[in-house]
């Protein structure tokens, strides 16, 4: 076992500033040495903290292969974290993706950004790749690596029944273990680092758990403006519908979502060959609360609680697990979509790429997954069993291209696409390509003005002004990804008062567009990562699907193909505004 | 792009906010696109694109008696940085408004960098967007409600203290109050009580009808900030309700219908207010409810002779039973929340049809059609309109 203890003294190590530790660690598995470092002054000012400064401290080092001993996987709060500045319980988790060979960065809640900060750190860095299953135990004195080999081969919930409730934990289950490409890193039992496979890097370095418990308090530079700016972040979450309305993802969480955008008909259904389901009622967010009595659940920090969580301990899955292990792969049956997300949560893999990959497999199989070959599927995926787990435990690409259809993979980038068909919402069509993790929702999230309407309504089936707003929304939800605050807030508040609320926490002097251009800054970060790894203009397209097939227009509304004429203009805009191209 | 400006500059112009000469949008996307030549000062917008990760620019100085409002608030406002909304609506969107001295692309760039809207000393007001050119339309049209609101609200107060202590009213003061009056009057759209639909509906389509209609007549009277209220009408265990974000004016196809059992959460784009429609639906039984942000309502609810309150608090935490000529007034916060007004509202509805809402708006609800919570709209509006400048005249008489 290797411990170090920290030096005695005040929590903050030189050069401490309010909202930060001002201390980060380095943990090298492979030596087993332990580095305590001061979290770089210019990457705070530059880069914030969460994926800001993860995806800065990665960057140079994403050119070799995911399970390649140097490659980092990185734990970094924000500067909020700790404090009492709603969600301001989230972190991000940053390392190479195996499934998109892009630099990846995942937000994620639950307790252990809180517990990470206030046992002192900021962030802490992980290399190298031990020769046993290892844990690692942060607390307010020490740091410690344990052998943890009587902990591999467990799941999640196995886990969870080890570790017990005290502080927090991020774990991998079997599937993070075997390497399967999508495994994600889940803290706490059921929140989930889900997308992009970070849980398989943690695998590959041997790491199973890391265990942290603190006790400090984080310095705050003005409590009263902090009040004051919270406040009216708060009045704002009250006036949205869509946050605290009667059928915001406070009531229903984030399956919310089913109805509305059934009612769009652009829910993708049957691997994206139609948009519409007629079943979705029987999994919609009332369909949860009503079937499985649910009380709200949520990450530290925040007064949203989008978390739900059954009477009888069923953890309920959010709108893109519901809506693929439903409408994408045909299936209505809320009990099967349930136990496919317990599944997928226990084993440590990202439900929106599992239930595409099925939904994949049954189109090029021409067959209709049912319920109980879905959920036997599920566990052939994460423990990589015979030959269709082991090859669809890479993904929906690689398995479609083994089958000479990689066409018929829904993916960006190799990253599977969410719950919004593109030919419903051309904003999300344009942020799916251009999206540098792949085909994700949460870096533009038009759905907002598209869809929900927020900051105002935009025309869903138009390209017009589209490339600058996504230019804007990305560089926004880098920032937000770096305080780190949840997304779901800017549905109501903005930067204009989170910007208040960080000069509050820090005594920095920042504002909507000094913000901005930290944003922006990580954006190109990223983009000139993933180019250094042959990432280009290729690459920033959607699977030919959406170009040629009609979704499933009815009810007055039209779901045409997209017309890729004017996306590869609204495409060449995009580089134009971000200055790619001239 | 051009469709998009066209639109909003036409906008300006019909709400009486700006003359389409003295306006200038800005919407960029690849390209920059503009309303008018960026040649001369107005090249000063033009820079401040260049400072700003920002979609759409709009500069303007407002039609009269925004101008004078304005210019009357900061020549008495001692210099004081930025303008403070006095109304719930305005400010929990805007929470204050810059007032900047210089005209030069830092300047702006700098106010706006931390407000949506900022005044520009005898120039005008200014404001942006990140999405579309609507948001810049919308800020300026909010700074221009919250302005009048802010002005006639200070000026009763104004004389209401004066009168309180028997000092003389300044004479310069006097005489503009005059003339912003007059203006406002002249400006205010003629009150043409318009006749909706007064059959039920038969159908789906009939509701719909009804509610684009009343919608449209709320606009045209003026009895919305920018044109933000919301509207509903229950119908075969349905309530259909104006989305939230949509213009009253134009809510075809912004109707959500959303199951009164709750069984359907695609009503989450309905309007923030959606909750208290239905609380007053189940509480009074009437189907057709109207709300919107009648300025003078909005002014009168915030008078008040009491003291010793903490007047920040007023607006969610009152506990007095005020009126004006009968119409209750109630405290209530937007949206959801213990001090929210879906929950004060509903009550104080059963005692009539028609609620204020203390610095906010009004709500009015009607049985069978829109044709009555409009009336009432209008005269809510008219009574609270000649209560006012009743107010004002008995202070200005207990002082001569």
């Amino acid at each position: 076992m290797t411990v170090i203890e920290y030096p005695k003294g005040p929590k903050c190590y030189n050069n401490c500033m309010s909202g930060y530790t001002g201390k980060s660690a380095s943990i090298d598995l492979t030596t087993q040495k332990i580095s305590i470092f001061e979290t770089p002054d210019d990457l705070r000012t530059k880069y914030l903290g969460g994926r800001g400064i993860g995806v800065a401290m990665a960057g140079d080092r994403t050119a070799e292969e995911y399970n390649a001993p140097s490659m980092p996987l990185i734990f970094s709060a924000g500067p909020l974290v700790g404090t009492s500045a709603p969600t301001s319980g989230r972190m991000s988790v940053v390392s190479k993706s195996p499934l998109t060979g892009t630099i990846f960065d995942c937000s994620v809640g639950g307790r252990f950004a809180t517990e990470l900060k206030k046992a002192g750190f900021d962030l802490i860095e992980i290399t190298g790749i031990s020769d046993k299953w290892t844990a690692i135990e942060i607390s307010d004195d020490g740091l410690s690596l344990t052998e943890a080999e009587g902990l591999a081969g467990m799941n999640i919930s196995e886990l969870s029944r080890v570790v017990g409730t005290e502080g927090s934990f991020a774990a991998i289950g079997r599937a993070g273990e075997k390497g399967v490409r999508f495994a994600s890193i889940i803290i706490d039992g059921h929140y989930a680092a889900g997308r992009g496979g970070l849980g398989a890097v943690m695998g590959a370095k041997k790491l199973k758990i890391i265990k942290v418990r603190g006790s400090g308090k984080i310095l705050v530079y003005d409590s009263e403006g902090l009040k004051n700016a919270r406040e009216d972040i708060m009045r704002l979450l009250r006036a949205s519908p869509a946050v605290f309305g009667e059928f915001g993802l406070s009531e229903f969480g984030t399956a919310a979502l089913v109805d509305l955008i059934h009612a769009r008909r652009m829910e993708p259904t049957d691997n994206f060959r139609r948009t519409f389901f007629p079943d979705s009622a029987k999994y919609s967010g009332y369909a949860m609360k009503t079937g499985y009595q649910t009380k709200k659940a949520g990450c530290a920090g925040c007064p949203v609680l989008c978390k739900k969580i059954g009477a009888e301990g069923a953890v309920m899955p959010e709108y893109e697990t519901v809506s693929h292990f439903g409408a994408l792969n045909g299936c209505g049956d809320l009990k099967a979509i349930v136990e496919a997300n317990r599944i997928c949560n226990d084993y440590g893999i990202d439900t929106i790429t599992a239930a595409s990959t099925i939904a994949c497999y049954a189109e090029i199989r021409g067959i209709e997954a049912g319920p109980s070959e879905m959920l036997s599927l599920l566990s052939a995926i994460a423990e990589k069993k015979g030959e269709t787990g082991a090859t669809l435990a890479e993904g929906s690409y690689r398995y479609a291209l083994s089958q000479g259809r990689p066409e018929l993979s829904m993916s960006v980038k190799k990253l599977e696409m969410p719950a919004y068909d593109p030919r419903g919402a051309y904003g999300m069509a344009l942020a799916y390509a251009t999206s540098n993790r792949g085909g994700c929702h949460l870096r533009a999230y038009p759905v907002s003005h598209e869809i929900l309407r927020k900051p105002v309504a935009t025309d869903r089936f138009s390209f017009e002004g589209k490339a600058r707003m996504i230019k804007i929304a990305e560089d926004l939800n880098a920032v937000v990804d770096s305080l780190t605050a949840c997304k779901f807030l800017f549905f109501a508040a903005g930067l204009e008062e989170f910007s208040k609320v960080l000069n509050a926490v820090t005594g920095m002097d920042h504002n909507v567009q000094s913000l901005l251009a930290i944003g922006e800054r990580i954006w190109n970060l990223e983009h000139t990562i993933n180019a250094a790894n042959g990432f280009d203009e290729s690459h920033d397209d959607l699977p030919e699907r959406f170009f040629a097939e009609e979704g499933s227009s009815g009810a007055a509304v039209r779901i045409p193909p997209i017309n890729r004429k004017d996306f590869l203009k609204a495409r060449e805009n995009y580089y134009r505004i971000r200055g790619y191209k001239t | 792009m051009h469709k998009l400006i066209n639109k909003y500059i036409c906008k300006l112009e019909a709400q009486g906010l700006a003359k389409r000469d003295d306006a200038l949008l800005i919407a960029l996307d690849a390209g920059m696109f503009s309303n008018r030549p960026l040649t001369g000062e107005l090249s000063v917008l033009k820079d401040v694109l260049s400072l700003m990760n920002i979609s759409s620019i709009l500069f303007a100085r407002p039609a009269e008696p925004y101008w004078s409002m304005i210019r009357e608030v900061l020549s008495h406002a001692g210099g004081a940085d930025s303008v403070v909304p006095m109304d719930c609506e305005t400010r929990t969107f805007f929470h204050d408004i810059p007032v900047i001295d210089e005209f030069s692309p830092q300047a702006i760039a700098s106010a706006l960098s931390r407000r949506k809207s900022a005044i520009i000393r005898d120039r005008g007001i200014v404001t942006y967007g990140t999405v579309t050119p609507e948001q810049a339309y919308v800020s300026f049209s909010s700074a221009c409600f919250s302005v009048y609101v802010k002005y006639f609200h200070d000026a009763l107060q104004y004389f209401g203290a004066h009168a309180a202590n028997s000092e003389k009213v300044s004479k310069e003061y006097l005489a503009a109050f005059k003339d912003i009056s007059k203006k406002a009057d002249t400006a205010s759209p003629p009150r043409k009580w318009r006749v909706l639909r007064s059959e039920p509906p038969c159908n789906e389509d009939d509701v719909l009808f009804m509610i684009t209609e009343a919608g449209r007549a709320v606009v045209s009277q003026q009895l919305v900030d920018s044109y933000f209220g919301n509207i509903s009408y229950v119908f075969d265990k349905n309530i259909y309700i104006s989305q939230t974000g949509s213009s009253m004016d134009e809510l075809e196809g912004c109707i959500d219908i959303v199951p009164l059992d709750g069984s359907s959460s695609a009503g989450i784009t309905a309007s923030s207010e959606l909750t208290a429609h239905r609380n007053i639906f189940l509480h009074t039984g009437r189907t057709a409810i109207l709300h919107g942000h009648p300025r003078f309502s909005v002014i009168m609810s915030m008078y008040c002779k009491k003291s010793g309150c903490d007047r920040s608090l007023c607006h969610k935490a009152c506990t007095e039973k005020r009126e004006i000529l009968a119409t209750p007034i109630v405290p209530g916060e937007i949206g959801t929340g213990a001090s929210g007004l879906m929950n004060t509202v509903p009550p104080a509805m059963q005692e009539g049809k028609g609620v204020i809402v203390y610095g906010h708006g009004v709500f009015t609800a009607g049985d069978v059609t829109f044709r009555g919570p409009f009336d009432m709209l209008m005269e809510i509006e008219e009574k609270c309109r000649a209560s006012y400048f009743r107010a004002v005249n008995d202070l200005l008489e207990h002082l001569s």
